[in-house]
């Protein structure tokens, strides 16, 4: 987030004039006008803004956003966006990336741009296949995935997403969907928070790993699927029809999340746990938490900011600087040094 | 090497009295003898003295090699003189020798007749098995053609710190400045600048040890007086060498290099941007500039090599001059983002501070095998402009002029230096950055199409487009990696447009050629019987080399190379003017593939791979081979002494 005079535009300010190349019925386009609605509402200036994204489907995601964009190389996305960062503070940085880009070739730089907390959004599209390269199983495709790669099916244990940001030191952690209406909100409160916001969507890959994400994002049954958490209410989902109101309480003797009944709407009897997105050791245990006994966490997980790399790095430097001259000749003739004049040397 | 005062092909004549032109000192040590620092304390008293030097440290990848071992050893190698001093000398006249291993390793080298200074006090059994020596040297005669001063320093230290109270350990730890205070009574030097170094150096509740050195210092200098009458140690005075007027002082390459950086960055009215991350030798450029920020440098260190050169290129993108170094292994893993600088024309410079490779290598050794790598070392048709630095002092301007190609011709530029230049000093005339032409930076701040659109790619007359900084209103475009339409920048995998910008690629960076010098002989003639050509940390020697055979009445020119690629215009033109072409370098014969590539010139390659630079007697001897039976050529005789092989020789004996 940046401290920027909010600017007028519409959704269509920031469609740019090429054409989108992604395979229809991506959950790519979804995505995409997410956050095309989303920076008119946030007052974004598309000269100030700038999308960096690596290689894949996902990294393809500038050429089509109204704005600066910078389409690098394959998981180096961090690397560019902390030096664009640094060299710029002003610039609003949106780094779009992918289960692959992001948590395999890039993995290493993700960890380091989130625990240096450098102010940016990170979108990462987990659709848990690598599709540009058709179809191999990637860091978060599920054990058994079969693939081109894996024809009797993948033997890797996946890696999950919000864990390794929050493990990495991430002050901020989100999970969303690309159909989800909710998207929009959890981009904006990604946003707002200064530093290094943290978003993983979860997105369907029509051709390489279709309805991957239906047993939770499927409208039908999704209340009794998903657990949106809003700060400071409790963690309630279900309803009636989807067998009964429920909540997420915190069993204390063991120290794990559970699923818990509510009746009559008396959540605090039932022991339901209330949201505080500062609780990291809550957070821990619902980027943990395994969708099938419980329900899908998604919203904003955590969000507790501290102060970013650039205001530290950059403060530090100014410091550091405050009253030093500016004469290099004068830095360069420092120290021991002598003379020489046409009559020889003399110190 | 100092600045020259004038060319010359007279030989090296002794002065009157026996008093020698040059003087070689080595010291050698284990490595945590503090040699180094030994050696970097004299240098600063040479250059004080007036003396033209150039130095040559040589020491192990390890930090603390196991006390006492062959592969421990530290030296530190120095020649200085009354006159122009190019190189760290062949073969050392004054070898100290603080353990064992030291003289082992070193004692080869020496000059017969040259003085052997060793410290009995660590010639103790134990030490001699780590050495592999059965007998004492100092015993069993071996050492006979050399004079040697043996003497316990370990023990004259000891007592010399005594009354400062410090452990054994500690005051041990002052030999390297009794040593020293010893060198410099032999060389007639002063010790107060070395005295005020410690003072500033150990403060407050560290008074003590600056006491204990300047102690050890003092003691050592006096040992000399006293020594004089009995021993071979003799008190040698040598005269400042003739300079040009200026102030002066000391520069390593690596110091050069981030200093030229800084200026260039300025020339270009631009904030600098160094992405770096920890290898040797390279680390000391990453050093540096953390210390000058003041100057509009960001700096920072990555979580990895790709991370270093990517945030750079991010700032470049951003409006900085974008600068990230490393060494041969970090370079390679920086190839893919070159290949995005190439492509999107983003300005950068890279600096590799080569060592010996493949792999891991050498860490700590010198080399210039990473050519190939720096003009052809990417996927895809990928030009890069190189340059690279003949000395330490040279590096200064070098970087300069990364910088301006950098931002003229918006490309990523690698500038060579190699693990020599970096670590050696020589005297250096402080240049004033005022009286380097500027070459300020323009971003497109407005449309710049026919029709009001934004072409991020459109070029000028020199095939350059425009630098675009995100943030400016109504510009805003994307670019990337993948092949774009003319103009525009748009994806664009057609024929046309790969093939035109390709084509495009290739001509800009050739177009580099029109904006650097024709190539000049720096010694010699324009044509003639041969010309040795050089690039890199081999200027010294090959001009010692070329300089005593032209001496001997040889036709031979000596050439060096700043200008990697695209090469001067008028190289290939000059090169076919003599009859024979000998490319010496420190690596298989890169430059020489090179050259004969570009111009189908009969380079004929002398190469050296042992992880330590070309001694002048070996280029004496190679050049010597192309006059055999030629009036005035003395058969390839040279003044070399007979430890002094060329490299293969020295190599497999």
């Amino acid at each position: 987030m940046n401290d920027m005079t909010p600017i007028q535009t519409t959704l269509k300010d920031w469609e740019s004039d090429q054409e989108v190349r992604w395979c229809p019925g991506c959950g790519d386009y979804a995505i995409l006008k997410a956050v095309q609605r989303t920076l008119p509402e946030i007052g974004a200036d598309p000269a100030k803004t700038v999308f960096v994204s690596g290689i894949g489907c996902s990294s393809r995601f500038p050429y089509y956003v109204e704005s600066y964009g910078f389409h690098t190389i394959h998981g180096r996305a961090p690397a560019f966006a902390t030096g664009i960062k640094l060299a710029n503070p002003e610039l609003d940085i949106w780094l779009v990336t992918g289960d692959g880009d992001g948590l395999s070739i890039g993995g290493n730089h993700t960890m380091h741009l989130l625990r240096r907390n450098l102010n940016c959004q990170i979108l990462l599209f987990n659709n848990e296949i690598y599709g540009l390269t058709k179809g191999q199983y990637s860091p978060t495709s599920r054990l058994g995935t079969p693939s081109p790669s894996s024809p009797v099916g993948s033997v890797d244990r996946p890696a999950q997403p919000a864990a390794f940001a929050l493990g990495s030191g991430a002050r901020f952690v989100a999970r969303g969907f690309d159909v989800s209406k909710e998207l929009s909100g959890v981009l904006k409160a990604a946003h707002a928070h200064k530093g290094a916001a943290f978003v993983e969507i979860f997105q369907n890959c029509i051709v390489y790993n279709k309805d991957r994400f239906e047993d939770f994002a499927a409208p039908k049954g999704a209340e009794g699927n998903q657990l949106w958490l809003k700060n400071g209410e409790p963690m309630l989902f279900g309803s009636e029809k989807t067998g009964g109101v429920k909540g997420i309480a915190l069993n204390i003797d063991h120290l794990h999340l559970e699923v818990v009944d509510v009746f009559d709407g008396d959540w605090e009897k039932a022991g339901v746990i209330v949201h505080d997105v500062t609780n990291r050791a809550i957070a821990h245990m619902l980027v943990e938490m395994p969708f099938g006994p419980f329900p899908m966490a998604l919203g904003v997980l955590y969000d507790d900011p501290r102060p970013t790399f650039e205001e530290e790095l950059l403060g530090q430097d100014a410091k550091v600087n405050e009253g030093k001259s500016h004469d290099l000749a004068k830095l360069l003739a420092k120290g021991q040094t002598w003379k020489v004049s046409e009559g020889g040397p003399e110190l | 090497m100092a600045t020259i005062l004038a060319e010359s092909d007279e030989p090296a004549k002794p002065l009157a009295n026996d008093v020698p032109e040059a003087v070689v000192v080595r010291f050698a040590g284990d490595s945590g003898d503090g040699m180094q620092l030994t050696g970097g304390q004299f240098t600063l008293s040479t250059a004080l003295a007036g003396n033209d030097l150039a130095t040559f440290p040589d020491f192990p990848a390890e930090i603390r090699a196991p006390i006492g071992t062959l592969f421990g050893v530290s030296a530190f190698q120095i020649n200085f003189g009354s006159t122009e001093i190019s190189t760290a000398g062949d073969a050392p006249d004054v070898l100290v020798a603080m353990n064992p291993a030291a003289l082992k390793t070193n004692v080869g080298a020496l000059k017969p007749g040259g003085l052997i200074i060793v410290d009995t006090g660590e010639f103790n059994k134990r030490n001699l098995e780590k050495a592999k020596y059965e007998v004492s040297p100092l015993d069993d005669g071996s050492l006979a053609k050399w004079d040697v001063l043996a003497f316990d320093i370990s023990a004259l230290t000891v007592e010399a710190v005594k009354p400062f109270g410090l452990g054994n350990k500690d005051a041990l730890r002052c030999k390297n400045m009794w040593t020293l205070g010893l060198a410099l009574w032999m060389f007639e030097r002063d010790r107060q600048p070395i005295i005020d170094g410690l003072n500033a150096k150990f403060k407050g509740d560290k008074k003590v040890l600056a006491d204990a050195n300047i102690a050890a210092l003092n003691a050592g200098h006096a040992y000399g007086e006293t020594a004089e009458l009995a021993g071979p140690l003799k008190k040698l005075h040598i005269e400042p060498a003739p300079s040009a007027p200026g102030l002066y002082r000391t520069v390593t390459g690596a110091e050069a290099v981030s200093y030229g950086l800084v200026a260039g960055a300025q020339l270009a009215k631009l904030p600098m941007f160094f992405g770096g991350y920890p290898i040797t030798p390279a680390s000391a450029i990453l050093h540096n500039l953390v210390k000058m920020k003041e100057f509009g440098v960001t700096t920072f260190q990555a979580e990895d090599e790709i991370a270093a050169i990517c945030a750079a290129i991010g700032a470049s993108y951003a409006g900085q001059l974008g600068v990230t170094s490393s060494s041969g292994p970090g370079i390679a893993l920086k190839g893919e983002a070159m290949g995005l600088a190439i492509m999107t024309e983003l300005p950068l410079v890279i600096v590799n501070s080569q060592r010996g490779g493949p792999s891991t290598g050498l860490p700590t050794k010198t080399e210039q095998s990473d050519l190939y790598q720096a003009v052809y070392g990417r996927n895809g048709d990928a030009p890069i402009p190189v340059i690279a630095a003949r000395s330490p002092a040279d590096a200064f301007e070098v970087a300069i002029e990364a910088c301006r190609i950098a931002v003229r011709y918006m490309t990523p530029v690698i500038l060579l230096t190699d693990g020599y230049i970096a670590n050696a000093a020589e005297p250096w005339k402080v240049p004033d950055p005022a009286n380097f032409a500027e070459f300020p930076v323009t971003f497109l701040e407005e449309k710049n199409g026919d029709n009001g659109e934004v072409l991020p790619f459109k070029r000028d007359d020199r095939g350059v487009r425009p630098w675009i900084k995100p943030g400016t209103p109504g510009l805003m475009h994307r670019i990337g990696g993948i092949e774009k339409a003319i103009d525009t920048g748009n994806i664009d995998y057609s024929p046309l447009a790969h093939q035109t910008q390709t084509d495009a690629r290739k001509a800009k960076v050739e177009g580099v050629a029109a904006s650097i010098p024709d190539q000049e002989v720096c010694l010699g003639n324009t044509s003639g019987r041969l010309a040795v050509v050089g690039w890199g940390s081999t200027f010294g020697p090959i001009h010692q080399a070329v300089r005593r055979m032209r001496a001997k009445g040889l036709d031979v020119s000596h050439i060096h190379v700043r200008h990697i690629w695209p090469l001067p215009s008028n190289l290939g033109k000059l090169l076919k003017s003599f009859d024979h072409v000998l490319v010496p370098e420190m690596n298989t014969g890169q430059f020489k593939t090179v050259l004969r590539d570009q111009f189908l010139v009969d380079a004929r390659p002398l190469t050296k791979t042992s992880g330590q630079p070309f001694t002048i007697a070996e280029l004496q001897d190679a050049i010597g081979a192309y006059f055999d039976g030629v009036p005035g050529n003395e058969g390839g005789e040279v003044d070399a002494d007979d430890v002094q092989l060329p490299s293969i020789k020295a190599v497999n004996p």
